[in-house]
């Protein structure tokens, strides 16, 4: 590889031609209009203007992005995350152009993009998954006989929801009688497919992923990653490893994802995420990200590798770096996503130029970002704007230094989340890692109440 | 009767429609209340729905279709029906 298009913005373009530099590779950024003086377009040896704000037009738009790389003579493509990294159509595109995808396979896409081919494919590798029907349960019977395997509290979910909509939660039989037909006729208003399942309600569940790498041959992973404080379904703060999980549950999490890793023969970075029901002290499957995940910095800090460098070698043809063996485990990290958002006012986005942008510094801080002083966060994309990571050599130590480094965080111009993630390090549950997917709302909601506000700085 | 300009409260991008393959929220000469929603305005992957604030008719879209929005700017005017 010689030359590398990253079609992609903001702070992970810039981990890319970072990574690309490092490894002699130059570099060809795309941007929008809107991203015309992006410190991404500054740091690339080359830059193409693809289009409009609007993504769909620019960093979305698969036909316009391979014609600049065509044209350029890029022999590969970086999709980072979001935009392009999970359409099969897209990785199909580019090797049809004749050159490198920098991701698995179109397949592995389309397979792990396919809900219930993906969980299939888990069964099939051995890997748990959430105890329940097989697929759409038709009628009462077959209901019951589902919530029998499922356990009570049980879900009826809608097949097209999403998101969390569709989801209701019943204690016993009888409710699921109640709920089996209204959830029916619910989902075929709301989303025009009345299919429902039935599986297990896990409460209190913890959101718990492990990163895998493949090169099509070998696979290894490089642990797991605790992603449950989440607001939304976004991810708040991520922490490698996930505090207080069994050694054995570690152990048996992690070999699940790398036999589904090798069932598939996967190539490149992959996240397999499971819930964890901690009670009851077992996991099941979600899904598996086909892309480097936002997260994946706290992965490098406890690994000492470089995910994004490694990425570039397995698209080059390169066989993994690493074998399991040589993965060693050191120390703990924790990444917080700074946003530029309001928490005082609903998280109601706040883009602007960034008047000033102190970040912080010291032993073991890294900041992933793509702005700087006097960049402007625009309206027309995502409200990430810098990534915290901090490692210690023990997780106490890991989060004394990040409530040090957000201390640090001196930001004009646009609101940010920082004092809030503060607040969040602060509390008792996070310190203990006694936290789990619906916590922070709660909090949140608890604090509303007691009118102590959630997103007040107080 | 006055004319009275609905103005796109964020910047970002503003949507005509609710969804690409939906028909548009309104058209010209469509009658409208004030909770009406006449458009929707995406700011950093977020949607908050513009309302008409008038009751009246659709006299003019003074937008295209996922057009780039300033705080402010007008996006319609409505003749109000008092």
């Amino acid at each position: 590889m010689q030359k590398l298009l990253i079609a992609n913005r903001g702070e992970i373009a810039v981990r890319i031609i970072r990574a690309a530099r490092e490894l002699g590779i130059s570099t060809v950024a795309v941007y929008s209009e809107s991203d015309q003086g992006a410190l991404h377009v500054r740091l690339a040896d080359e830059s193409v203007l693809i289009g409009p704000p609007a993504a769909a037009r620019s960093y979305l738009d698969m036909d316009k992005i391979i014609s600049a790389a065509v044209d350029l003579g890029v022999d590969a493509i970086h999709p980072g995350y979001g935009f392009l990294s999970e359409r099969a159509e897209f990785a199909d595109k580019v090797v049809e152009a004749k050159l490198a995808f920098v991701g698995p396979t179109a397949d592995s896409i389309r397979l792990m993009g396919d809900k219930a081919r993906a969980r299939s494919a888990a069964e099939a590798a051995g890997v748990p998954t959430v105890p329940g029907s097989d697929g759409p349960v038709d009628g009462l019977d077959e209901a019951l006989a589902a919530a029998e395997k499922a356990g009570f509290p049980a879900l009826v979910k809608a097949a097209a929801g999403g998101g969390g909509r569709g989801i209701r939660i019943v204690k016993d039989a009888k409710e699921l009688a109640d709920a089996i037909p209204v959830a029916q006729a619910e989902a075929q208003a709301a989303f025009g497919n009345g299919q429902v399942y039935v599986e297990r309600f896990v409460p209190q569940a913890r959101h718990i992923e492990v990163q895998i790498f493949g090169d099509g041959e070998r696979f290894v992973h490089l642990g797991e990653r605790e992603c449950s404080m989440q607001r939304r379904r976004q991810k708040v703060i991520e922490e490698a490893g996930a505090p207080g999980l069994p050694p054995h549950i570690r152990e048996a999490m992690t070999s699940a994802a790398v036999a589904l890793a090798a069932a598939t023969r996967y190539r490149g970075a992959g996240t397999v995420e499971f819930l964890y029901d901690a009670v009851r002290e077992e996991f099941y499957f979600i899904e598996m990200n086909t892309r480097i995940q936002v997260e994946h910095p706290v992965t490098e800090m406890i690994t000492g590798t470089d995910l994004v460098r490694e990425q570039l070698l397995v698209a080059s043809g390169e066989p993994l770096s690493w074998t399991q063996e040589q993965i060693e485990f050191r120390g703990h990290s924790i990444e917080v996503r700074l946003n530029a958002e309001n928490p005082d006012f609903g998280f109601m986005p706040s883009p602007g130029t960034l008047k000033s942008m102190q970040m912080p510094g010291g032993p073991f801080v890294r900041i992933d970002s793509g702005f700087g002083p006097g960049k402007e966060v625009s309206p027309f994309y995502d409200s990430l704007f810098a990534k915290l990571i901090v490692w210690g050599e023990t997780r106490d130590i890991a989060i004394a230094r990040m409530d040090r480094a957000l201390s640090e965080v001196e930001v004009e111009g646009v609101v940010t989340t920082a004092d809030f993630l503060r607040k969040i390090v602060a509390l008792p549950e996070f310190r203990k890692g006694e936290y789990h997917t619906t916590f922070l709302e709660d909090w949140m909601a608890a604090a509303d109440a007691a009118g102590t506000g959630a997103g007040s700085a107080s | 009767m006055s004319e009275q300009q609905v103005q796109s409260p964020l910047p970002g991008l503003f949507y005509l429609r609710p969804a690409p393959d939906q028909p548009p929220f309104v058209e010209v000469g469509s009658v409208v209340t004030a909770d009406q929603s006449v458009g929707l305005v995406e700011v950093m992957k977020q949607f908050a729905e513009v309302k008409a604030g008038v009751a009246g008719t659709v006299t003019a879209i003074l937008v295209d279709d996922a057009a780039v929005v300033g705080p402010g700017d007008p996006v319609m005017t409505i003749e109000t029906s008092d």
